[in-house]
C-alpha cells in the first residue's frame, strides 16, 4: 500500500501521468483528510448510512420471517419459489425511475429501493439456514412438547441465525451500492452520491477521487463491523463461515 | 428394473406436482396483479394486459429498432466489460494465486478498490473517460473485476500439491501446465465468480445507462419514465428482468459444458 502510495507520488510529480487526470496522491489524500472536518461531508454520511440502515431493517423485518415460514413448510415454499424466480432478476437499479416517479427524489425513494434490493440475500440465507437446522434437535423439542412458535423461536431461529447474519452482511454492503447509486442518478437533498455528482459538475477532480475513496472507506469500515459482530456473537459456529 | 420403472414413474408424479404449482401460482400471480391494478386504478402502476400489450408493440413490433437503439448498445457494453474483466482477472488471479509475494503486494488494493461501491465510480470515470462507451465499459469491467478475481485466487490457491508434483515429474512445460492442470482445476470457482459478476455487470450497465447516455436499455427505461409513460417504463422492467435471466441462463449452459468432467 505504501509502496503504491508512493509509486503514485512520483508518478504524477514527475508528470508522466497529467495532473489533469490523476492529481499528486499526497494532494487526493490531504483532501480526503480535510473532507472528515467539513461539516457537510457529515451531513451527506449520515443521509446516506440513515437510509441504508433504515432499507437494511425494513428487509430484515420482511424476510427474516418471510424465510422462515417459506423454509418451514415445502408446500409455501414450492409455490413461493416461482414468483422469487420471477423478480429476483429485475436488476433493482431498473426500478429507480420508476421509484422517482413513485415517490419522488426524497429518502423515502431511496428507502424503498434499497429495501427491495436487501430483501433477497436476507431470505435466500433464512431458507438455506432453515434447511440447515438438525432435524433432531426440531424433533427433540417436539417430544418435550414444545409448541410450534416455540419451537421455531427456541430451535429454529438460533440454529439458523449464522446464516441470516451472513445474509444480512450481504444485503449491508448492496444497501450501500443501491443508496449511492440513486443519490447519482436521481439526486435529491443530502447523501455520499449526491456529493460526488457535485463534485463532478464542480469539475474538482480531487474532490472527486476524495469523495471515491471515503466512500470506500464507507464501505471497509460496513464490513469490518459486521465481521467483528459476527466473530463475537456467532463464536459457537463455524458453519457461518461455509456458506 | 421394475424399480426402475416404478422410481421413474413417481419421479415424473412428483414433478408434475411442482409444474401444476407452478403454473397455478404464475395464474394467480397474474390474476392477482391484474385485479389490484383494475382496482386500485393508479397511474403508476398499470394493470398487466397493457403492459403486455406495450410488449408487444413497443419491443417485438420494432424489433430491428429496437435491437439497434437499446439491446444492441447496451449488449456490447456488457459483453466488453464483462470479458475484458474476465480475460484480466483470471490471468491475474493465476498470478496471484501461485506467488504469494505477488499476492502480498496486490491484495490490500484489491480488496480496497472492492469495498468501494461500484457506482461510485461514475462521477470519477466521466470527468476522466468521457461520456462514451468508453466509460460505461470500464465501469462494468471495474465492477465485475473483484468477484472474478477473488474467486480464481481462492480457486488456484485450493489445488492439491500433488498434481503440481505429477506435473513436475512428467516436465510438463509451464504453458501445459497453465491451460491442462491450473485452469481446469479452478474452474468451478472461476465460474462461480463469473456468475456473481454477470447479475452485478447487468446491474452496472443499467446505471451507466440511466446517466449521460443516448442509446441502451437504461436509456430507453429513463426516457420512458420522463415522459411520463408509465406502462412502457413497465415493459421496459419486464424487458430487462427477461434480459438478466437470460444471460444468466447462457452462463449456466456454458458452464454446465465446461464442467461436465468434474460431476462425474
Amino acid at each position: 500500500m505504501v509502496v503504491l502510495f508512493i509509486a503514485l507520488e512520483l508518478l504524477t510529480r514527475a508528470e508522466l501521468v497529467t495532473p489533469a487526470y490523476l492529481p499528486p496522491a499526497s494532494e487526493i489524500l490531504g483532501e480526503t483528510v480535510r473532507l472528515f472536518g467539513r461539516r457537510a461531508f457529515w451531513e451527506a454520511f449520515w443521509a446516506t448510512m440513515r437510509a441504508c440502515l433504515i432499507g437494511l431493517a425494513i428487509a430484515t423485518l420482511l424476510a427474516v420471517p418471510l424465510g422462515l415460514v417459506l423454509g418451514l413448510s415445502k408446500w409455501a415454499h414450492k409455490a413461493a419459489i416461482t414468483v422469487v424466480e420471477l423478480l429476483r432478476p429485475i436488476p433493482s437499479v431498473a426500478l429507480i425511475p420508476l421509484a422517482i416517479l413513485v415517490w419522488g427524489r426524497g429518502a423515502e425513494m431511496k428507502i424503498a429501493l434499497i429495501v427491495y434490493a436487501c430483501v433477497w440475500p436476507i431470505l435466500f440465507n433464512t431458507i438455506y439456514g432453515m434447511h440447515q437446522v438438525d432435524p433432531i434437535s426440531a424433533d427433540t423439542a417436539r417430544v418435550f412438547g414444545m409448541g410450534r412458535s416455540k419451537t421455531v423461536a427456541r430451535v429454529h431461529l438460533p440454529a439458523a441465525s449464522p446464516f441470516i447474519f451472513t445474509g444480512i452482511r450481504i444485503a449491508a454492503s448492496v444497501a450501500l451500492i443501491l443508496a449511492v447509486s440513486t443519490e447519482i442518478v436521481a439526486g435529491g437533498a443530502n447523501g455520499l452520491g449526491i456529493e460526488l455528482q457535485l463534485a463532478r459538475e464542480l469539475g474538482d477532480l480531487k474532490l472527486s477521487y476524495a469523495f471515491t475513496i471515503v466512500t470506500g472507506l464507507v464501505g471497509l469500515a460496513m464490513h469490518f463491523v459486521f465481521e467483528a459482530i459476527g466473530r463475537r456473537q456467532f463464536a459457537w459456529t463455524t458453519k457461518a463461515q461455509a456458506s | 428394473m421394475d424399480d426402475e420403472g416404478a422410481s421413474i414413474v413417481s419421479w415424473i408424479r412428483a414433478h408434475l406436482a411442482d409444474i401444476a404449482i407452478k403454473i397455478a401460482v404464475l395464474v394467480a400471480l397474474v390474476a392477482f396483479w391484474w385485479w389490484a391494478t383494475a382496482r386500485a386504478q393508479s397511474l403508476f402502476f398499470p394493470t398487466p394486459d397493457t403492459v403486455f400489450e406495450s410488449l408487444w408493440n413497443d419491443w417485438l413490433t420494432n424489433w430491428s429498432e429496437s435491437w439497434r437503439e437499446n439491446f444492441g448498445p447496451s449488449l456490447k457494453r456488457l459483453l466488453l466489460g464483462f470479458g475484458l474483466a474476465a480475460i484480466v482477472s483470471i490471468v491475474m488471479g493465476v498470478a496471484i494465486g501461485r506467488s504469494s509475494t505477488f499476492g502480498d503486494y496486490v491484495e490490500p488494493i484489491i480488496h480496497f478498490v472492492r469495498a468501494i461501491p461500484p457506482p461510485a465510480f461514475l462521477p470519477l470515470f466521466i470527468i476522466l473517460l468521457g461520456i462514451g462507451d468508453l466509460q460505461k465499459v470500464v465501469l462494468i469491467a471495474i465492477g465485475v473485476f473483484p468477484p472474478i478475481l477473488l474467486n480464481t485466487i481462492d480457486g488456484v490457491r485450493s489445488i492439491d500439491p500433488q498434481q503440481f508434483d505429477t506435473a513436475d515429474v512428467f516436465q510438463i512445460s509451464t504453458r501445459r501446465r497453465i491451460t491442462h492442470v491450473i485452469l481446469p482445476a479452478a474452474a468451478p470457482k472461476i465460474f462461480a465468480g463469473l456468475r456473481i459478476s454477470m447479475s452485478i455487470a447487468v446491474i452496472l450497465m443499467v446505471i451507466s445507462e440511466l446517466f449521460a447516455a443516448t442509446d441502451g436499455l437504461g436509456f430507453r427505461i429513463l426516457q420512458t419514465s420522463r415522459q411520463f409513460q408509465y406502462v412502457q417504463l413497465w415493459a421496459g422492467i419486464v424487458v430487462l428482468g427477461i434480459v438478466g435471466t437470460v444471460l444468466n441462463g447462457l452462463l449456466v449452459v456454458v458452464e454446465r459444458r465446461v464442467l461436465r468432467w468434474s460431476r462425474v
